[in-house]
């Protein structure tokens, strides 16, 4: 695996409540996406991926630690931000919103190019964009209005958007998820196609676990603002070892696990993360009692925050690693 | 877990997933299909304009008989007449024919624009009307004008910083003289910027002492204008600021506004080419209305001020009353915003490409 291009180091994101309190929307936080690496970033709603998502991309500010770019430190300010926004493209749920009704599939396109001032031969870049989403013959649809086109169609418009500036990452929040079940294959293909094709890395948010196994070569499992469990996606999705990634794999319809683990209660509030352990309220294994030889570690001590270390399964879990120290 | 992985390698020259355009190609749809739609659309919006004139062409004829009095008692009001006389006054103005012939005369003659004559001035309708129409379109024309720029203006940035200082301190200040009696706020004006600072003239539209020349003419109107055009616009600016705000506050969080974000377009280059744009469609409607109001849209303010319009002549034709030119004005206020609304929808077939879809 090539050194990464994208990572995030110690990332913490706040944001202040009504009434003085503070919301740790994202609580620490190491990831990396390498050159033609597709990343999975799964989790319930509301456990901070969107976040995590907006800041890696500059729309939202770190509060703790740092987005980095190459090795560079992603500064804030508008020029610095505006380079960044060439190399790290985003593409949304829903693509009817994400097109401006008013304006054609072409300008769409020809957005970023103008933004950027790359107006050179923009028809051809604004074709070949479209083409390589998917959407050929490219001059069919350049006048065409956002309305005019199925759902699957606008998303390889919003793709080709994103492709017209030759990102290096592609940062995708549920790219498929408001799209009809025989599209989605074919939105997913063309993500795998445009890995190959140019090399393109990805991060792909979803709270979908058969999505990630599918696209995905490795996999971070994300619990109230912070990564629980990350690694390669065969051994995390086959060998879930953190309570809550054996909770939501053993749902799945080829689980590995002999029986549905169905949590309790709630994802708490991001501004009262619980002390110790942040999955001990729902933890079926702390409930069980199973975890009673490390209980106490359960209660007081948090954990560390996983690094971002691309090859090794790594997970953080008290009851995990005296298992393992065990095993050893 | 057994799930198949797609694979990723099914070669360069073999795209599965590739869209073909459909035969029919958006974008170039054959003319003929469209023009159809439009005249569809065209149709559908001119006979209900239509229709609504009708129905204002026969309520403004049965209103007025019923509310207005009998005109030869107001002709007659401080002469004592014998009845020959009211009968040969009667005669004189149509009113001896059947209500039938009487409905037909008025409808033939609101058609040709002959729109009687009125009783208070004895002149042709047409003719006092086309005399106070350009003071009339002069200072609401300039109101709305100024209303429509200042309230999207003051909106726009309002909504895109909702809560903020800009934001409250607006609104406030808005809804504050919205809710502002027009008579109230203009004798306030008159009083303190004609009386007390005496920096503009009290009412009128010209003062006769002015040359003759055709610019201290206009000097002169636009002097008299200050004042009731402030007062105007000061009282419905915040309509429009309101309906702009919220506009805005419907769009602020599209995907799109983040999607343009993304791509590096600096947050005010997002509201201008994005958000202003798609927050104006539903403006437009009412924009269109307050054109179609410009020609009675100023009652209250002509009134207070003075001004030789077609407002103040609405007001002294009531307290005549003066029934065929009360009749006149009517159908022109409710015609004018009739065809204001109509012009509005014409223009969303243009302006929103969803539209020319159904």
């Amino acid at each position: 695996m090539t050194s990464p291009l994208l990572s995030a180091r110690d990332l913490g994101v706040d944001f202040g409540l009504p009434g003085g309190r503070t919301a740790r929307a994202v609580d620490g936080v190491n990831l990396d996406v390498a050159p033609g690496e597709i990343v999975a970033l799964a989790g319930e709603s509301g456990c901070g991926k969107t976040t995590l998502a907006r800041t890696l991309l500059g729309l939202e500010r770190a509060t703790r630690g740092s987005v980095s770019f190459g090795d560079e430190p992603l500064r804030y300010s508008t020029k610095a931000l505006k380079a960044y926004r060439r190399k790290v493209q985003l593409i949304l749920q829903d693509p009817t919103g994400a097109l401006n009704p008013r304006h054609t599939i072409y300008d769409a396109v020809a957005e970023g190019l103008r933004i950027h001032g790359l107006v050179d031969d923009e028809t051809e870049r604004v074709a070949d964009a479209l083409a390589r989403a998917g959407l050929r013959p490219a001059e069919k649809f350049f006048l065409s209005y956002p309305h005019e086109l199925s759902g699957g169609q606008r998303q390889r418009a919003v793709i080709a958007g994103a492709l017209v500036l030759d990102p290096s990452i592609i940062i995708a929040d549920e790219p498929v998820a408001s799209l009809d079940a025989s599209v989605r294959g074919e939105i997913l293909a063309l993500l795998l196609r445009l890995r190959e094709e140019m090399d393109l890395g990805a991060l792909v948010i979803t709270h979908d676990l058969g999505l990630a196994w599918s696209i995905a070569d490795r996999i971070a499992i994300m619990y109230l603002g912070r990564i629980v469990e990350q690694g390669p996606v065969e051994q995390v999705l086959t060998e879930p070892r953190h309570p809550y990634t054996r909770a939501l794999v053993s749902v799945l319809p080829d689980s590995p696990l002999p029986k549905p683990i169905v949590l309790s209660g709630e994802l708490p509030d991001a501004a009262k993360i619980p002390g110790g352990c942040r999955f001990r309220p729902r933890c079926q294994e702390y409930a069980s009692g199973r975890a009673s030889a490390v209980s106490d570690q359960c209660e007081r001590e948090d954990l560390e925050v996983l690094s971002a270390d691309a090859s090794r399964h790594r997970v953080a879990c008290h009851l995990h690693r005296i298992e393992r120290r065990a095993a050893a | 877990m057994t799930a198949h992985r797609p694979s990723a390698d099914g070669g360069p020259d073999r795209d599965p997933s590739a869209e073909q355009a459909p035969a029919a190609g958006p974008g170039t749809a054959p003319t003929g299909r469209v023009t159809t739609g439009f005249g569809r659309y065209l149709l559908k919006h001119l006979s209900g304009a239509a229709v609504s004139l009708l129905l204002v062409l026969f309520s403004s004829f049965f209103i007025f008989r019923l509310i207005a009095g009998d005109p030869i008692d107001q002709l007659t009001r401080e002469r004592p007449v014998t009845p020959e006389q009211r009968e040969a006054m009667r005669a004189e103005l149509g009113l001896d024919q059947p209500l039938w012939n009487q409905f037909l005369d008025y409808i033939t003659g609101t058609l040709t624009g002959d729109l009687g004559t009125s009783l208070q001035y004895r002149q042709p309708i047409s003719e006092l009307v086309l005399e106070r129409l350009p003071a009339t379109l002069l200072l609401s024309g300039t109101g709305v004008v100024l209303a429509v720029l200042l309230g999207f203006w003051i909106g726009t940035r309002a909504g895109w910083k909702q809560g903020s200082r800009f934001d409250r301190s607006h609104v406030a200040a808005g809804l504050l003289l919205y809710s502002a009696p027009t008579f109230w706020l203009g004798m306030i004006v008159i009083l303190v910027f004609a009386r007390y600072l005496g920096l503009f003239p009290v009412n009128g539209m010209r003062s006769a002492s002015t040359p003759d020349g055709l610019l201290s003419q206009a000097l002169d109107i636009g002097h008299h204008m200050v004042l009731p055009v402030l007062t105007y616009t000061a009282v419905v600016y915040a309509g429009y600021l309101m309906v702009m705000r919220s506009s805005i506050l419907d769009e602020i969080g599209a995907d799109y506004l983040t999607t343009a974000r993304a791509k590096g377009l600096r947050d005010d280059a997002v509201r201008r080419r994005h958000a202003v744009p798609n927050a104006l469609l539903p403006t437009i409607t009412m924009v269109f209305l307050a054109i179609g109001n410009i020609v009675n849209g100023a009652i209250i303010t002509e009134t207070v001020f003075s001004w030789p319009g077609l407002g103040s002549l609405f007001v002294s034709s009531i307290f005549y009353p003066d029934r065929p030119m009360l009749q006149a004005l009517f159908v022109l206020f409710s015609s004018s915003t009739i065809i204001a609304v109509l012009c509005a929808e014409i223009l969303y077939w243009f302006i929103d490409p969803r539209i020319r879809k159904s």
